[in-house]
């Protein structure tokens, strides 16, 4: 893989300089290298980020039920689907169009009057947009309304992620103008479909038999994984894609900061499979799977805000915490507020997206950028909180409203006896499994 | 001695459970099975070609018993597994002539209960 990297980069800096090294000025040559090499890492980092689809569908599938594999699966085929047709007519304008006081993008709908560098960009950012839609997907799976979750999945899309990645990653948006450092979108992407998970498990309520009361208490139930071999593929495959969305996130492909996030992203991924597993080992007498699962991908979303102004170090610690507390997280959304994300989407996503952007006010170590325990004072931490407070109020919001209005109008759950069928059964008419017994008590 | 065997949804396996744990049965049996009776069947479609499924998916217990234990387990069964709609199963009480407990060699009354 690498080597082919190498081979297509090689190419491309020949050919830019053969075809224009003979007529044009040296600095003009050099723009034209640099440009061809952004071109080629942009495209080849939006198809890493794209295939996170596949990690997502597979960690979703996996962590869930036999009977409701399919209906996962449509659900992440459609948040990519729907969301690249929405966010060219809609997103891509309000998120990176001419700003209306740094609050919403108003111009290039349609990707109107786009050159081949707008082409570029709006390619390597479409898929960002998929992630934050699909990773409502799993803290809603095995008892939501399919038509209902499409126009959710064309809201978040198309208008909830580009209103918030506007006031951040728009150079006149609000928060960007404050110092608001998200480098690849902790906040951006992962706490924004965190939290508008969060507002669909409560909204939709929990799967039936999750939580049962017995003598005025309720008692937490649990529903296990159907395949763990797929989950687990599909957090390599997250991780792999990672290696985009973060290394990528340079949008420059020479600049030579691409390296230490590769090497911070691995860092902090690792911490956070190793965290989590110590402390589910001590919390529950084994070292298990699935929440060792998702301490990897806490690290992953917490080591994204932070990865290009954190030394190794700081990422391993930032990666140890992650762990920490995605399995408290998860615990305490579980056994706590009663609220069932059967995939940890919310602690995942939400809250390690949470952890990632104040890391930055901590751990920051950059020449541009310094977090408290390098500079001594609480300038981008106070930054960062603030991002983090207006973000998770707009997605708090837009989400809870339209969550609510979906289900007073169109119905949000399938009812109970579709429930108990499966959804691939009673939604799609179709088994996953087909010449496999699976029964279910459940 | 007889045979209690029931056909249930398979999601009141747990709910029969119950009842017949608070009815003090507490060993059972319990098979996955397939099967049709009065409660129709689904339509599936593949790549737009339809298809009819008609043997849908049961659970299957099976409970020897003591002749003064047949009612408490039959009523323990209709409590959990009733809904009142077409599907929720049937039970059937068959003579049993002999049992044994392989361990210890007992028969009879001592090797059911």
């Amino acid at each position: 893989m690498l080597k082919k990297l190498f081979l297509v980069l090689l190419f491309g800096l020949l050919v830019s300089a053969g075809v224009f090294g003979d007529d044009v000025s040296t600095g003009e040559s050099l723009q034209q290298i640099s440009d061809s090499f952004d071109m080629i890492w942009l495209i080849i980092s939006a198809a890493l980020v794209f295939f996170m689809q596949a990690g997502f569908a597979m960690v979703e599938t996996g962590l869930t039920r036999a009977k409701n594999a399919g209906n996962i699966i449509m659900k992440n085929l459609m948040d990519f689907s729907g969301g690249a047709i929405i966010y060219l007519i809609a997103g891509w304008g309000i998120m990176y169009g001419d700003s209306i006081s740094g609050f919403f993008g108003t111009s290039q709908f349609f990707l109107a009057g786009a050159d081949s560098f707008v082409y570029r960009d709006w390619m390597f950012q479409v898929v960002f947009a998929a992630t934050a839609a699909t990773i409502v997907s799993g803290a809603m799976a095995e008892r939501t309304k399919f038509s209902s979750y499409l126009i959710f999945s064309l809201v978040i899309s198309g208008l909830i992620y580009p209103v918030a990645g506007h006031w951040i990653w728009n150079g006149d948006g609000w928060l960007a103008g404050m110092g608001f450092h998200d480098f690849a979108g902790s906040t951006v992407v992962h706490s924004v479909g965190g939290w508008a998970a969060l507002m669909g498990a409560k909204v939709l309520g929990a799967r039936k038999g999750k939580y049962l009361e017995i003598d005025g208490k309720v008692s937490v139930q649990a529903i296990p994984a159907h395949n763990m071999p797929l989950a687990s593929l599909g957090v390599f495959i997250l991780w792999f894609g990672w290696y985009g969305f973060n290394c990528g996130s340079t949008l420059s492909g020479t600049d030579s900061a691409i390296a230490l996030i590769a090497v911070n992203t691995t860092l902090s991924a690792a911490a956070g499979a190793v965290s989590s597993m110590v402390l589910i080992w001590l919390m529950s007498g084994k070292p298990e799977p699935s929440m060792t699962l998702n301490g990897a991908l806490a690290g992953l979303v917490g080591i994204t805000a932070g990865c290009a102004v954190m030394t190794p170090l700081s990422s391993v610690l930032i990666g140890l915490i992650s762990g920490f507390i995605v399995v408290l997280s998860v615990e305490f959304i579980d056994k706590k507020l009663h609220i069932d994300d059967p995939v940890g989407a919310v602690s995942v996503h939400a809250v390690c997206g949470v952890w990632g952007t104040l890391a930055v006010g901590l751990f920051a170590n950059s020449d541009d950028i310094k977090g408290l325990f390098f500079s001594g004072n609480f300038n981008q931490l106070y930054v960062q909180l603030i991002g983090i407070a207006a973000v998770f109020a707009w997605t708090i919001t837009t989400s809870y409203i339209l969550f609510r209005l979906l289900k007073a109008f169109s119905g949000l759950r399938v009812t109970e006896d579709e429930e108990l069928k499966g959804l691939d059964i009673s939604e799609h008419g179709s088994e996953s499994y087909y010449g496999f017994q699976i029964f279910q008590n459940q | 001695m007889k045979l209690v065997i029931a056909y249930i949804q398979p999601h009141r396996l747990n709910e029969v459970k119950k009842e017949l744990y608070k009815a003090e049965i507490f060993k059972l049996s319990v098979t996955n099975a397939i099967g049709c009776g009065q409660q129709e069947g689904y339509t599936e479609s593949y790549r737009g070609v339809q298809m009819e499924v008609n043997l849908l998916k049961k659970v299957r217990l099976e409970i020897a018993v003591n002749e003064d234990f047949v009612k408490p387990t039959v009523d323990a069964i209709i409590k959990g597994a009733r809904s009142g709609k077409i599907g929720d199963g049937k039970i059937f009480v068959l003579p049993v002539e002999e049992c044994y407990r392989i361990r210890s060699g007992e028969s009879g009354r001592n090797a059911i209960g």
